[in-house]
Formats: structure tokens, sequence, C-alpha cells
């Protein structure tokens, strides 16, 4: 079903949208330094699109995009496991060794840096992609099949 | 400096009684889900308040944001009054 709120909730989510997942994708990729990670900044994510679907309506058609993404994320969290398997499942072989997310961890205090981190940072990203997908499929669907009740009186009903 | 912390932590679990007593005696569902949000966005500053961030964020974003949202599209699919006819 397709909805339609009043200017004032669609200008307001249209701007809060971009903030609220911006911050979400900084707590995904700030997992390892700070407090959040994959699942929480992914449900931050889908936070701002269930924002947009409340203000909008379940526009367009996005099942296949949110699957393939979902399976997209998945599949790179299972790769990334089976790819340490030479020791155990999970081995961090990025850690330390200069390349993608590789750097030293300096000893003592320090502010933290994002290129730290591993395999950790890598799977923080692919359950980011996972629960963006899987809470906004979530959303949609309930959306989609929702029905058209009256949640206020000056809601203008946009038809399908 | 420690009973300010103590007074917060009274402020937001009598909040959280009021807002959670709000959930059971709204007869209007669209209320009760969003008293339910704001219960569940005190319930998050609680966990902020005893030093669990982590927590925090996960409650916030799935309690107050996401559940809402669900409930919300569930209750368009059915009537928004409570009531037995």
């Amino acid at each position: 079903m397709n909805w339609k709120m009043s200017r004032v909730v669609t200008t307001i989510a249209d701007v809060l949208v971009a903030p609220i997942a911006i911050f979400g994708i900084y707590l995904i990729l700030h997992g390892h330094l700070t407090p959040g990670g994959g699942f929480q900044g992914g449900a931050v994510v889908a936070s701002s699109t269930a924002l947009l679907i409340i203000a909008h309506g379940a526009f367009g058609e996005h099942k296949k995009d949110l699957s393939s993404l979902e399976s997209t994320g998945l599949t790179l969290f299972i790769l990334l496991a089976l790819f340490g398997l030479g020791y155990t499942m999970f081995y961090n072989y990025l850690a330390g060794t200069g390349t993608l997310f590789g750097a030293e961890v300096p000893s003592g205090i320090n502010p933290g840096y994002i290129n730290t981190g591993g395999t950790v940072t890598l799977m923080n990203i692919a359950v980011g992609m996972e629960v963006i997908a899987a809470l906004s499929l979530i959303l949609w669907m309930m959306a989609k099949r929702s029905g058209s009740m009256d949640l206020e009186t000056s809601r203008s009903e946009v038809e399908e | 400096m420690f009973w300010i912390y103590q007074i917060l932590h009274l402020l937001v679990l009598l909040s959280l009684i009021v807002t959670a007593l709000a959930v059971v005696r709204f007869k209007d569902l669209i209320s009760a889900a969003i008293s339910l949000g704001a219960s569940s966005l005190l319930l998050s500053l609680e966990f902020y308040l005893l030093r669990a961030p982590d927590v925090a964020i996960a409650e916030a974003a799935v309690g107050a944001a996401l559940t809402t949202a669900i409930y919300i599209f569930a209750i368009k699919s059915t009537e928004r009054e409570e009531g037995y006819k």
C-alpha cells in the first residue's frame, strides 16, 4: 500500500535521514574502537529507513535489491571466517601485516586508529550490510502489506 | 558527585514506570505504541547511566525506532481503537 504523510513530516524526514544514516555508518566503521559495531550501526541505518518508509510509504519495488544485499553480507561473513581456517575459524590473518586494516597497533594510551583491527573491521562491515538489508526488508514488506487506515486526518491518501 | 547519579537514576526509573503504565492504560493503540517507544528510549538512557553504551545503542535503535515502526504498520492493518465489538 502506498501512502504519503503531510508536507511537514516528509520534509523533516528528508532532512533527518542523512545524519542518522551517516551516524550508523560511523558506528559500523568504528566498531573495533568505540561502542557499537555491525549490529548496532546496521540497526541505526535501518531506523533511518523506517523514518523514510513511515513518511513516504512503501515506495518502489526493493525486495530483490535488499535480498541480494543481505545474501552478499552473509556470504562475505562466512568467507571471512573460512579464510582463516588454516589456524582457526576467524583467525585474524590481517592484523599487523600492513595490508587492508592491518596497521601495527601502538602500545600505550592512544586515541585509536581506524586502520587497525584486521578481519574484525571487515566482519563489522559484513554484519552491517546484512543487518541493514534484513531489517529494511522486514520494514518494507510490512509496510507494503499493511492497510490504509486513517493515521492522521491531514494525511492525503495516494492510491497505488 | 555521587548523589547526582542517584537522583538521575531515580528520575529515569520513575518516568520508566509512568510510561510503562501509560502503555497499559491507553485505549488508542497508536498512543500506546508511541508510549512504548518512549519507555524503550528511557530504558536505553538507563543502560547508558549504568555504563553499558553498547547495549544502550542497540536498545535505542531496535526498541525505540524499529519496533515502534513495526507496531504502527501492524496497527494500520487492524483497528486503531482497543475494544470488544
